[in-house]
């Protein structure tokens, strides 16, 4: 039996002296300054133009992706959008730094970790309109993506159920010898969950090569972050869970790049969970269901918005030679184009058949799976002017 | 052929997992080195690492949450929750989560290679939270299986069957019958089917349809009306989710009555389910309503565990209301 002492690490004291708030200090990684210079003392992360380039246009996609969306759910397209402007840094960058055979389980305000693997435009507007072509055949709403291929795990809307769960993929990679790590991505106002206390926990006891990248963005739809916690935001609370922990600015691709490429080489070699707390600002409504003038002002958006995470990155690339005024903009109109093109294309794609309803479900249907569906068949074959998108299709 | 109590059984059929199947994992609170407060892991760690039996932090939301990631993952998680009375901080894990995964991605991923284990019932003195039959609020989650043996033969072939079948099993063992049930069960490998129903005694009069613990209540009661000339048919569920309504069915075609007895609280409790069902099946082969014996609408009691019970007492009294209705 092993002998233990629990309190070797405990040092005496013999005076009350209760511990104030806030005596962690931990600051923020910033490389790029807001207009695009570096920092003296920074060192911009090992990149060739191509994979600068990549990252940048990927970001560009995602805006132009969003700005059309949430136009085309204001017209009734699609039942609902969720745009991430403001933080196309932190999910791109990161993702950047990750390798193909690393999972990515997100929250749902990722979708530049989901561009930047390759999910094609077409793929995108698939999963949005629900139709048969969509791999999550329709059965989920808008913005809940999932590749298999990609090793990007299907999204669900219940918050912090990942982060735990993230853990357990993580441990699995390392018990199959995989070179892999795990990130998962989360808001600062899920890491209120209890799930959050779960996952990191069980990461750190259970020495998990997982990534927590959690998006500060100031706002839980609109609970401001202090409503949210008290403390020094998420970053304090790795190092109570002994997980080792960064900050950084969220609005600078280059510090998340270099933060979550020394997460997952620490994750990999120690097999160990690291934290980043990427530090940004949600420009956009929390979705297309929520109207953000009711909960803060002008003012303060207009502050971020000079701090854009696009823009930085521009003015780094226009000041290096590596970007073209006149070439970009040709290359986000076409980007516009395509992005529209796809999805007059793929909105006229009809939905799966009646059938799919129950596979799925289980590996295969039951008799009680099996009994509804015939009887729900039988039904519309009876109504089929009620139900549209599937009588034609019996 | 051995002789084995409930848990050696269980025990038996882990080691048989986790032998051939490296991805097997078994974990949850205590079942480490110290083989689990009921001694249903003894010695997997020292037999097969502590990479692969260990214990977790105590939390069942994590415990569940971690499981979902390492099935998805591709690996075989045997999950333990220590009492079925703490599975409700991962109530949204196992029904939000673990149920939907292979839906909601359209087949894409899924966490069928999970098992969640977990002592559940009374008639130990448990007190509240140590004596709930949770099975009821999981047969409402479309995605999982229910699975519930009655001694150690059916809790080895069943728990092999729900650790190798690719969907997830909640699987219930009757803490009361842990040492309590001892019977010959094969050394080697086999296996029982999921969503199987088993008639263990033929009858004439009345079908008794239980799972569980109170499967030996109904063998009670059976022997009762058996002496006052009425002969009871027994089926065994076995299996919540999918339930078998063939044999349940065929039964009562031939009895023409049905009493179904659990230890849950009657409202809500998965006799409502299978009542509603054969009413609507075997509406012309039913003498009597189908009676319902089952715990009281009340959380479990201490010190009135004999009064709540649904003993074989009150299930003798019930099979002689309905045979003479």
């Amino acid at each position: 039996m092993k002998d233990r002492n629990h309190l070797s690490n405990v040092r005496l004291s013999h005076q009350v002296n209760i511990i104030d708030k806030g005596i962690v200090d931990i600051p923020m990684l910033q490389i790029l300054q807001p207009d695009g210079t570096v920092h003296k003392e920074a060192e911009v992360p090992a990149l060739d133009k191509e994979q600068v380039l990549k990252i940048y246009q990927t970001m560009r996609f995602v805006r132009v992706l969003d700005e059309r969306m949430v136009a085309a759910q204001r017209q009734g397209r699609i039942s609902f959008y969720l745009a991430s402007t403001g933080e196309e840094a932190a999910s791109t960058a990161s993702a950047a730094a990750l390798e193909p055979q690393d999972m990515i389980m997100s929250q749902y305000r990722e979708q530049g970790a989901l561009a930047y693997r390759g999910y094609s435009t077409e793929a995108f507007m698939n999963q949005m309109f629900s139709n048969e072509k969509e791999p999550n055949k329709g059965r989920q709403m808008p913005i809940h993506y999932g590749a298999k291929e990609l090793n990007f795990m299907t999204i669900s809307s219940p918050l912090g159920t990942q982060i735990p769960q993230a853990s357990g993929y993580a441990y699995g990679q390392k018990m199959a010898g995989e070179p892999a790590v795990t990130i998962c991505y989360f808001g600062e106002g899920a890491a209120s969950e209890g799930d959050f206390h779960a996952g990191l926990n069980m990461a750190a006891v259970l020495n998990c090569p997982a990534i927590f990248f959690c998006r500060n963005n100031g706002y839980a739809i609109s609970t401001p972050a202090e409503e949210q916690f008290a403390g020094d935001g998420i970053a304090s609370r790795g190092l109570g869970y002994g997980i080792k922990t960064i900050r950084v600015d969220g609005n600078d691709a280059f510090a998340v790049y270099a933060a979550t490429k020394q997460a997952r080489e620490i994750a990999l070699a120690e097999s160990c969970p690291v934290l980043i707390e990427a530090m940004s600002y949600r420009l956009a409504a929390h979705s297309t269901s929520d109207d953000p003038t009711g909960y803060r002002s002008k003012d303060e958006e207009a502050r971020w918005q000079a701090k854009d995470p696009i823009q930085r990155l521009g003015n780094w690339l226009k000041a290096r030679g590596w970007l073209d005024e006149e070439q970009e903009a040709k290359d986000v109109e076409s980007m516009r184009q395509e992005v529209l093109q796809e999805l007059k294309r793929v909105e006229k794609v009809p939905i799966c058949r009646v059938d799919e309803i129950i596979e799925d479900v289980y590996d295969e249907a039951p008799w009680h799976l099996k009994e509804q569906l015939a009887e729900l068949k039988e039904h519309i074959a009876k109504y089929p002017d009620a139900y549209p998108k599937t009588s034609g299709r019996l | 052929m051995a002789k084995m109590n409930l848990l050696q059984a269980i025990n038996n059929a882990l080691i048989i997992a986790m032998t051939e199947n490296e991805k097997v994992m078994v974990f949850g609170e205590d079942v480490g080195h110290f083989g689990g407060v009921f001694r249903a892991t003894s010695n997997l760690q020292e037999k097969f690492g502590r990479a692969r039996c260990f214990n977790t932090p105590l939390t069942e939301q994590g415990i569940i949450g971690f499981a979902n990631g390492l099935a998805s993952q591709g690996s075989v998680p045997v999950a333990e929750i220590q009492f079925g009375d703490y599975i409700f901080p991962a109530f949204d894990q196992i029904v939000n989560e673990t149920a939907k995964w292979r839906y909601r991605s359209g087949g894409q991923f899924s966490c069928g290679t999970l098992t969640i284990r977990t002592p559940y019932g009374g008639g130990i003195a448990g007190g509240h939270y140590h004596s709930q039959s949770p099975e009821a609020y999981f047969a409402h989650t479309p995605g999982l299986k229910i699975v519930i043996p009655r001694n150690p033969y059916q809790a080895k072939g069943l728990l092999l069957a729900s650790i190798r079948d690719d969907n997830p099993v909640l699987f219930l063992e009757p803490k009361r019958l842990y040492r309590a049930s001892v019977g010959e069960v094969p050394e080697e490998d086999y296996e029982l089917p999921i969503g199987k129903g088993e008639v263990t005694k033929e009858g004439a009069d009345i079908s008794l349809l239980a799972w569980g613990a109170q499967m030996e209540i109904m063998d009670k009661a059976a022997e009762l009306a058996e002496k006052e000339g009425i002969s009871c048919e027994i089926i065994d569920l076995r299996s919540i989710l999918p339930w078998d309504v063939e044999t349940v069915c065929a039964s009562v075609a031939k009895t023409g009555r049905l009493l179904i007895s659990h230890e849950a609280p009657l409202t809500g409790g998965f006799a409502s389910e299978i009542a509603a069902t054969v009413q609507e099946r075997c509406f012309l082969n039913l003498e009597s309503p189908i009676t319902r014996v089952c715990g009281l609408d009340t959380p479990y009691p201490l010190a009135h565990e004999k009064e709540y019970m649904p003993d074989h007492l009150k299930v003798f009294e019930a099979i002689k209301r309905t045979v003479h209705y």
